[in-house]
């Protein structure tokens, strides 16, 4: 179970980059392994914005759906749109290609409230 | 949670499981879309150990059985299998069955596994009304039921037996020794495509499964979850009771109108039934792919192209082999003709889809 460095997560097995104020997101290896075949992703717009803990999107593997929810406050920049024909890009590269938005941070103080790297996997043997 | 005689060998090769009617069951090994192109292509094989065996024996077991359900059982000959609704005098439907036809006298009844206590009351009570002798008797425990299906599955179980598997045509069984072990096996499945169900006793469940998995090797048999098996009876259109048909829904309007034979003297449900036949049942199951993104989840509304609702989806996936997103559900029958646009309600939006014929593939 891949769980890279310089990254924050959520209880939601989210993951977010941050560089600059700028955010990306998605979801993390332990996330796609549990959901199986990804087959689905509904995106949000650009421009929309969101409180942090909101319900952005949903998630569809073949057998269930799961909503995507939001790790910080702030205005989506970009969506992943390579994700609306290949999908499956979520379970083969999570952290890389497989990325779902893009977010500009409104409040970065909101960054304190998520785990690292340590934490995360310490959550995950938790959870377990 | 009740588990098969399998349990811990998916646990130990990795299965991911899931409680299913309170059964806890391999949903899946190597992902649910490979497995299901592996099944299509090569051969699969399913742990459906779940599934409940009844067995109603006596003097009077075939007219008997010819009353519980709707389809004709007593006259076909000794190791056929026949599909059947088994309903209730409003004509909604108990279950959907498979029905071994043993002796004249003695008949195997494979019911759904979430069904079986249900379905054990719900025949022992018709039986202590019907006139002539009957036993019924529950042996869900004491089977192990093994279902490889796919393409190549004669090629693979035929290394494990002396007998001639072309003596067992499609909705046939016999009993023949498989890897040293005598069992009843039928040409049967629930994936649309060849292959053999395989019922023996729960203690030899992991030397079958070694041994079928080893002979399949070269073949591609891998083992394969309940996804597969969801999907693809579903592109093969396949019922699933709790989904498709229930106690809510008749045989007529679900297209099971093959499996009702209205020429029997009576059959529990039949005045109900005919009543439906004669004025036409208002709303039909229907197959239908989605034209834009989405995939239609079981209860999701289904509207007709002016946005008025006309019925909900009873099953709805991503379909591996066509690479579209399908499903089923019961629309008024006067939007029920392949062609016909109608919308779906994912969420809050509508996505249109065609209704088509099927089965999908």
């Amino acid at each position: 179970m891949k769980v890279p460095e310089g990254l924050y997560y959520t209880e939601d097995h989210e993951w977010l980059k941050v560089e600059n104020g700028a955010g990306t997101m998605g979801i993390t290896d332990f996330a796609q392994e549990e959901l199986g075949d990804i087959v689905f992703v509904e995106l949000p717009e650009v421009g929309d914005d969101f409180q942090q803990h909101d319900n952005f999107g949903v998630i569809e593997s073949v057998k269930a759906v799961s909503d995507l929810y939001i790790p910080v406050s702030g205005e989506i920049t970009g969506i992943n749109e390579k994700l609306l024909d290949q999908p499956e890009l979520v379970n083969d590269e999570p952290y890389q290609e497989g990325w779902i938005v893009k977010i500009k941070l409104s409040d970065e103080g909101e960054l304190d409230e998520l785990m690292d790297a340590e934490d995360y996997r310490e959550f995950l043997k938790e959870e377990a | 949670m009740e588990k098969t005689p399998l349990n811990s060998v998916h646990h130990e090769m990795g299965a991911k499981m899931t409680d299913f009617g309170g059964w806890e069951m391999p949903v899946e090994y190597s992902g649910i879309i490979d497995e299901h192109k592996t099944v299509r292509r090569d051969a699969g094989l399913f742990d459906v150990s779940h599934m409940g065996e009844i067995v109603v024996r006596g003097q009077e077991a075939g007219s008997f059985i010819d009353y519980l359900v709707t389809n004709r059982v007593s006259t076909v000959p000794q190791g056929k299998v026949v599909y059947s609704p088994m309903c209730y005098p409003e004509g909604g439907i108990v279950d959907d069955l498979l029905i071994y036809k043993i002796q004249d006298d003695q008949y195997f009844l494979v019911v759904n596994a979430s069904n079986t206590e249900k379905d054990f009351a719900w025949i022992s009570e018709q039986a202590a009304k019907f006139s002539g002798e009957v036993e019924v008797k529950n042996h869900s425990r004491n089977y192990a039921l093994l279902a490889l299906q796919g393409p190549r599955s004669e090629e693979i179980l035929s290394q494990l037996t002396p007998a001639s598997l072309d003596d067992i045509p499609a909705f046939n069984f016999s009993n023949i020794e498989v890897d040293g072990i005598d069992m009843l096996v039928s040409r049967t499945g629930y994936t649309g495509e060849d292959g053999f169900e395989l019922y023996f006793a729960p203690e030899k469940a992991e030397k079958i499964w070694q041994s079928l998995l080893k002979a399949g090797e070269r073949a591609g048999l891998k083992p394969a979850g309940l996804g597969a098996r969801d999907t693809l009876r579903l592109e093969k259109c396949l019922c699933l009771y709790g989904n498709d048909i229930s106690k809510e829904t008749n045989p007529l309007e679900a297209g099971l109108g093959w499996t009702v034979k209205f020429d029997k003297d009576d059959f529990v449900g039949k005045d109900a039934l005919e009543r439906v036949k004669e004025a036409g049942p208002p709303r039909k199951l229907v197959g239908f792919i989605l034209q834009d993104r989405g995939i239609a989840r079981h209860n999701y509304p289904i509207l007709s192209s002016q946005e008025e609702e006309i019925g909900h989806v009873t099953s709805g996936s991503y379909s591996p082999s066509l690479e579209e997103n399908i499903g089923l559900g019961y629309v008024e029958s006067s939007q029920a003709q392949p062609g016909q646009i109608i919308k779906i309600k994912i969420r809050s939006r509508l996505v249109s889809a065609e209704v088509v014929e099927t089965p999908f593939i």
